[in-house]
């Protein structure tokens, strides 16, 4: 066992969302209801063209409760912070709790990919992580929710059905399962009990 | 925050491949060694890390699989086109009053980024007063990039990579093309001299007028990430520029730097002359 004293400026859970088409609409519905008492650091992977993205941090910044930014290379994990992986870039969680960025090769077509953040992130936060799959039309992610699974965290998927696109979705519902598959508008409510009760 | 026992094998990669063959990883970036391990270990069917740490221990061909894998190696020919044309727009005006030109590219990888400044030198009439340095920790894609191999999949891109940077000719007028194959032309390869350099323990390359090293740093952590650009900034002649990846911009917490920003949006420096 280890008797290191926890480090109660470094966050212990986190939240990782990817999607992709229909992303930004479901991302910015979900992001609006965290109010500011919320204290995990929430990750984003959003495939979208280059120009968009640098405005969508500002645009989510401006509706939202929580600061949002896009992430900068090896810049230390706050809590309360949403981070948005930068477009052409993967974005990944480091042992020490900083976030990385790669220009590896895309994974799943994409770059930034959302299997590549999760399988990361999983890695590092493991049980104290959840993982959220939102609209999108393809199978990037599938495999990472798996990884978040399999190393004890928590899932949840959109329901294919109220998902502006359902690809994404199903892909991740038929390889990892979830522990939760909600329509958008509960997904937040949900996050907030589950920070609630740690 | 307990560290996971994956990142403890990591770890002892790191320091084992150090021990054995003298390449310093220590200070790359964790998340980005961990994933390409896990990568390997993947597409070599190995069961886990203690079997591909003995394999790096044990098998000096096998350990170059993995040079090659920690390499950064994802490059192409005008990545990011508006860096070119900062380049071109405002760092080409200020080079062609000097009469000599000393150029390094720290990272070359395969070549692709010299090649292109190359191509963009000639077309600005700087070319042929200019000496280029390409280096790189990897002898085997620096033996790539002096045959200046292109590879065929990726000319659609990359032309349309040049056109976007305002390029004026067809990228195919500076390639040599048959049977399938793309090399750079002979003449531009004749200024460029590739070799062998870490940045993490090699020595400054002096007096030059532009350093290029773009995405590399990227994958270093903080402490290694300032040690470079320290050698960066003792390399570089006074008025000469220094340029970074895109998301590069923000490493320069030593208050004691010379380095001001020419071209913000693309990561273009200058020392202050």
């Amino acid at each position: 066992m280890s008797n290191r004293r926890p480090d109660l400026s470094q966050p212990r859970h986190a939240v990782v969302i990817g999607t992709s088409a229909g992303g930004v609409e479901a991302l910015s519905r979900l992001l609006a209801v965290l109010p500011a008492s919320f204290s995990w650091p929430v990750l984003v992977v959003i495939h979208l063209d280059k120009n968009r993205q640098s405005q969508l941090a500002r645009a989510l910044n401006h509706r939202c409760s929580l600061p949002v930014k896009e992430a900068d290379n090896m810049e230390p994990i706050i809590p309360g912070t949403v981070y948005l992986a930068p477009p052409n870039y993967h974005l990944l969680v480091d042992d020490t709790l900083h976030l990385a960025l790669a220009v590896d090769d895309p994974v799943s077509f994409s770059r930034p990919s959302v299997d590549v953040l999760f399988e990361s992130a999983a890695d590092v936060f493991r049980e104290n992580l959840i993982g959220v799959i939102l609209t999108g039309a393809n199978a990037d992610g599938a495999r990472g929710l798996a990884a978040v699974k399999a190393m004890g965290g928590t899932t949840i998927v959109q329901t294919p059905a109220t998902a502006s696109f359902r690809g994404m979705p199903e892909a991740a519902l038929a390889t990892g399962g979830a522990d939760h598959v909600l329509p958008l508008a509960e997904i937040a409510p949900l996050l907030i009990r589950l920070h609630g009760a740690e | 925050m307990e560290r996971s026992d994956r990142s403890i094998e990591v770890e002892l990669i790191v320091h084992a491949i150090h021990l054995k063959y003298g390449y310093d990883f220590r200070d790359y970036s964790r998340a980005a060694i961990q994933r390409r391990l896990l990568l390997r270990l993947q597409k070599e069917g190995l069961a886990n890390l203690a079997e591909l740490q003995h394999r790096i221990i044990h098998q000096p061909e096998f350990f170059a699989r993995i040079l090659t894998d920690f390499s950064i190696n994802v490059t192409e020919m005008f990545r990011d086109p508006e860096f070119y044309q900062g380049l071109k727009g405002q760092v080409f005006p200020e080079l062609a009053r000097r009469r000599h030109l000393k150029v390094w590219h720290a990272g070359c990888g395969s070549g692709e980024e010299v090649f292109s400044l190359a191509i963009l030198f000639m077309e600005a009439g700087l070319y042929q007063r200019t000496q280029f340095y390409a280096t790189d920790i990897n002898r085997e894609v620096l033996a790539r990039a002096r045959r200046g191999e292109i590879p065929f999949k990726d000319l659609r891109k990359y032309s349309a990579n040049y056109l976007a940077v305002g390029g004026e000719q067809s990228l195919a007028d500076y390639l040599d093309i048959s049977h399938g194959e793309a090399t750079i032309r002979p003449d531009l390869l004749a200024n460029i001299l590739f070799s062998d350099h870490n940045l993490v323990h090699d020595q400054v390359f002096g007096e030059m007028d532009l350093i290029l090293c773009r995405n590399v740093l990227i994958y270093f952590n903080r402490n290694l990430q300032n040690r470079v650009l320290d050698l960066f900034r003792e390399s570089l002649t006074p008025g000469g520029y220094l340029c970074l990846g895109m998301k590069e911009s923000l490493y320069f917490a030593d208050p004691g730097n010379d380095l001001v920003e020419v071209v913000p949006a693309v990561s273009i420096y200058q020392r202050k002359p």
